[in-house]
């Protein structure tokens, strides 16, 4: 016997002993083992990717640069409640680009400075002189803002989709800005993009009711003619009023329209001052979304109504208005109401959102990537059909072709199916659909390597050598060539692996692992065999 | 012993002039697919140009000029339908859209379902991608596609010689190319598993080649009194078969993806299908004779710089 024949194949058994093992918990044979065997073995198998099992793949853009600007936003009406507080008069707060300009009596710049450089650290001064001002952000803060905001809204992202609770989702950041989100098994996309792409910034605003353009005003308009209205009115709103509009739909008829109103566009306050938000059940069964503010928002919301008493307040949401209530009396204890017109579900995912807070800027949806479970599963079907025909295919093709030496190599071709499958397993890779192309491939390449070998010793039995020596010498030819051939392949599957993305990626994997175990299964399981067979006393023929 | 090729002895290399020409005007009809893809007016899939696609599955047959009728009276003018009617699928593509604000996915359901509103269907799959994403795709695959090559010339460059690692490179290009032609003739939309299929092709082609040079290069050792054509026609007809059965074996396997592996893979393994076909023709024709030329033009060189030494 050969040296080394042992070794070799105890190498094999190994091999193919850790591979199954590993590949048990992705077959229906797991669920009868007992229980302990998950604690001793792998107990996690093959997942699948999202093509296979259904589900969304989204990619959003965190647009950053509008944080920035909201943070502006945020810190001119903070100003402007600091100095109201302070009961100074005659002061203005407009804010003009990235840039907030104050005007105040003269003699009041030492009450100014000092409001400012106790509270607004994060503002700096550009200009000043005579009762003016004009701030900025400061640098820091901005750079500050620029690169916490996209972390900031993965946060929020994965709170609201864990409290819509989806098994195993996937949320992580991408590049400078991106956030990369994997819902698997999602049934209601459009439910789950609105979940996620809100940007939920909550906003109090006060109604003009007194303008004289509200006699012009039209009631009620259709979906869709909202920029017309804008273009309409805008020069004559006035300069601190702006038009928002509330989505309705009347339940009966199945109607949709908007209403407009005429609000006062500073921000009386903001909804980031909340502790709580529920769904609960008007008297119409009607649900509506109740709010509990901490102990700040309860005295500002207490102070914003007393001073408004019988004015509208607008309960605004990304610029939709969702209520504008009348404010009876001042209103204490730190709760309010968002009603409208939503069923219990709009609701209740609201409530969601408002809990989980807002995101620091609004999201951009770059890539929104759904398959259903249906035809996941139908990729799944079809997908093993075809490997299947293929390798019966390429078995019975073998077979006839070099008789007892392709039994040899369907042999090799079956342990490198099962070591290629048992290594995605261990790596826990992810199965896509183009993975499984990757698997059919790797049979059809799997044999070349048998084929070159089988040729080779074709030709040496041809040219008359003995059939010992035509093995080796048929081994040691067709060595290189598949040395050199699968390495220029596995370069190509490692470039497709660098610069390739999700279904890609699992493709290179799959081709990647399959040339490896190619080339091992070629040159060690086969060989072994054929090393036994030379081993023996006698051999004068072979079939190939 | 069943044997398809008993030993032969074709000239792949005298008639190469003409197949240089078959080749010249099937990668010429590739470089244009190239140039008409990459500026836009190729059937670009929806990963590159940005856009949506839409695949419902219907309970009943559906018209495809009354499904475009309804989508055009929704406003949705520009939609590419492709119906699987074996199954009463139909893909709607819509290409350059803007996808943030208007929802495609909810606009075309609803589209359907007040138009069709007897025929019930689910929306099996929606992909929307915007331009950014496309453009980075777009970098990626071709960035994937100037690694490896780099990678290969200098791995073969180094195995071998550097004339055939370019010889190698232009046959691979050469493979690539012509199925890239072939696609946009049948107006196959070029998506990315077209293009990781490409890739692979490149892969599959390579490897035919190195197995042809590496006959070339132990040939070349043995049969030092034999002419260069000579010794490259002998190395070609000695690998025949082999090549011929690893085609079959690949081309077996591939074919039963394209019949039964469903319509996400169907583009991906005609793809491959062809490539196998093409790439075994380029290293029987193209590679090899490439070498040929390029001895031959070295040859002439040396004896012109030896008339001139005399």
């Amino acid at each position: 016997m050969k040296k080394g024949i042992k070794g070799r194949l105890i190498t094999i058994a190994v091999f193919l002993f850790i591979a199954i093992m590993f590949l048990l918990p992705s077959t229906p044979i797991y669920s009868i083992l007992p229980d302990w065997w998950g604690k001793v073995f792998p107990d996690k198998g093959v997942s699948l990717g999202l093509d296979l099992r259904g589900g969304m793949h989204l990619v959003l853009e965190v647009e950053v640069e509008k944080a920035v600007d909201n943070s502006i936003e945020r810190s001119a009406t903070s100003l402007e409640t600091a100095l109201k507080e302070k009961e100074l008069d005659n002061f203005t707060v407009t804010r003009e680009g990235r840039l907030i300009h104050l005007t105040f009596p003269a003699d009041q710049t030492e009450t100014v400075r000092t409001i400012l450089d106790e509270d607004f650290v994060n503002l700096v001064t550009q200009e000043e002189g005579g009762g003016k001002k004009v701030l900025t952000l400061r640098e820091s803060e901005k750079n500050r803002i620029l690169t916490t905001s996209t972390l900031q809204a993965l946060e929020t992202i994965r709170n609201r989709v864990d409290e819509f609770g989806v098994a195993e989702p996937l949320i992580q950041k991408q590049g400078e800005n991106q956030i990369l989100i994997q819902l698997p098994g999602i049934d209601d996309p459009d439910r789950a993009m609105e979940l996620i792409g809100k940007t939920a910034i909550l906003e109090f605003k006060l109604l003009d009711e007194t303008h004289a353009i509200l006699n012009e005003f039209p009631g009620r308009i259709e979906p869709g003619m909202e920029t017309e209205l804008i273009n309409n009115f805008k020069d004559r709103i006035g300069e601190g009023n702006e038009i928002l509009f509330q989505r309705t739909n009347n339940e009966e008829t199945g109607e949709n329209y908007k209403i407009p109103f005429l609000v006062k566009k500073g921000t009386v306050m903001a909804g980031d001052l909340l502790t709580d938000a529920r769904v609960s059940i008007g008297e119409f069964n009607d649900p509506y979304v109740s709010i509990t503010f901490n102990g700040e928002g309860a005295r500002l919301f207490e102070k914003v109504t007393g001073e408004n008493v019988n004015r509208r307040l607008a309960i605004v949401l990304d610029d939709n208005v969702y209520s504008a209530p009348n404010i009876n009396e001042k209103i204490s204890g730190g709760r309010a109401q968002i009603s409208g017109s939503f069923t219990h579900q709009e609701a209740s995912d609201l409530a969601i959102i408002l809990r989980a807070g807002s995101l620091p800027a609004p999201v951009k949806v770059l890539q929104n990537v759904t398959v259903g479970p249906s035809l996941g599963s139908d990729s799944i079907r079809k997908g093993w059909m075809a490997g299947f025909i293929s390798a019966s295919m390429v078995v019975g093709f073998m077979i006839m072709y070099y008789r007892l030496s392709g039994l040899l190599a369907v042999m090799a071709m079956t342990i490198n199916v099962i070591l290629l499958v048992g290594a995605l397993a261990t790596l826990n890779a992810t199965l896509t659909l183009p993975g499984i192309a990757g698997i059919i491939l790797s049979i059809g390449m799997a044999v070349d390597a048998n084929v070159l070998i089988l040729e080779r010793i074709r030709e040496e039995l041809r040219a008359g050598r003995p059939v010992r020596l035509a093995i080796d010498a048929g081994y040691e030819k067709a060595f290189t060539s598949i040395f050199d051939s699968n390495v220029t392949t596995l370069i190509t599957a490692i470039a497709l692996f660098m610069f390739g993305t999700g279904p890609v990626r699992g493709f290179a994997v799959t081709l990647g692992l399959g040339i490896t175990i190619n080339l091992f299964t070629a040159l060690v399981a086969t060989k072994v065999v054929y090393d036994y067979l030379n081993g023996r006393k006698r051999l004068e023929t072979l079939s190939v | 012993m069943l044997t398809f090729i008993k030993k032969t002895d074709i000239n792949f290399i005298g008639k190469r002039k003409q197949f240089f020409m078959l080749s010249t005007v099937l990668v010429a009809l590739g470089i244009t697919a190239l140039i008409l893809i990459s500026s836009g007016s190729g059937n670009l899939g929806i990963d590159f140009a940005g856009g949506a696609a839409i695949q419902l599955k219907f309970d009943q047959p559906i018209q495809i000029n009354a499904a475009r009728k309804a989508l055009e009276a929704g406003g949705l003018k520009n939609a590419a339908l492709q119906e699987i009617s074996t199954e009463n699928k139909l893909i709607i593509r819509l290409k350059k859209q803007e996808i943030d604000k208007t929802n495609l996915r909810s606009k075309v359901s609803d589209i359907f379902s007040t138009s069709f509103s007897g025929n019930t269907f689910v929306v099996e799959s929606s992909t929307e991608i915007g331009p950014t994403i496309g453009e980075k795709l777009q970098r990626d695959a071709l960035n994937a596609i100037l690694f490896s090559l780099i990678l290969i010339i200098t791995y073969i460059a180094f195995r071998f010689e550097f004339r055939f690692g370019i010889a190698a490179a232009i046959a691979t290009f050469h493979d690539v190319l012509v199925v890239l032609g072939i696609f946009y003739v049948l107006n196959v939309e070029i998506t990315l598993l077209v293009v990781t299929a490409l890739l692979t092709i490149a892969g599959y082609s390579l490897n035919d080649t190195v197995v042809v040079f590496d006959r070339i290069r132990e040939n070349l050792k043995k049969r030092k009194k034999e002419t260069f054509d000579e010794v490259i026609n002998r190395s070609i007809n000695d690998n025949l078969s082999r090549t011929l059965i690893t085609s079959l074996t690949t081309f077996l396997a591939v074919i039963a993806l394209f019949l039964f592996g469903g319509e996400v893979i169907h583009d991906f393994a005609l793809a491959v299908i062809i490539g196998i076909v093409v790439g075994t023709y380029s290293s029987w024709f193209i590679a090899s004779s490439l070498l040929v030329s390029w001895q031959k033009r070295t040859e002439s060189q040396g004896k012109r710089v030896l008339k001139r030494a005399s």
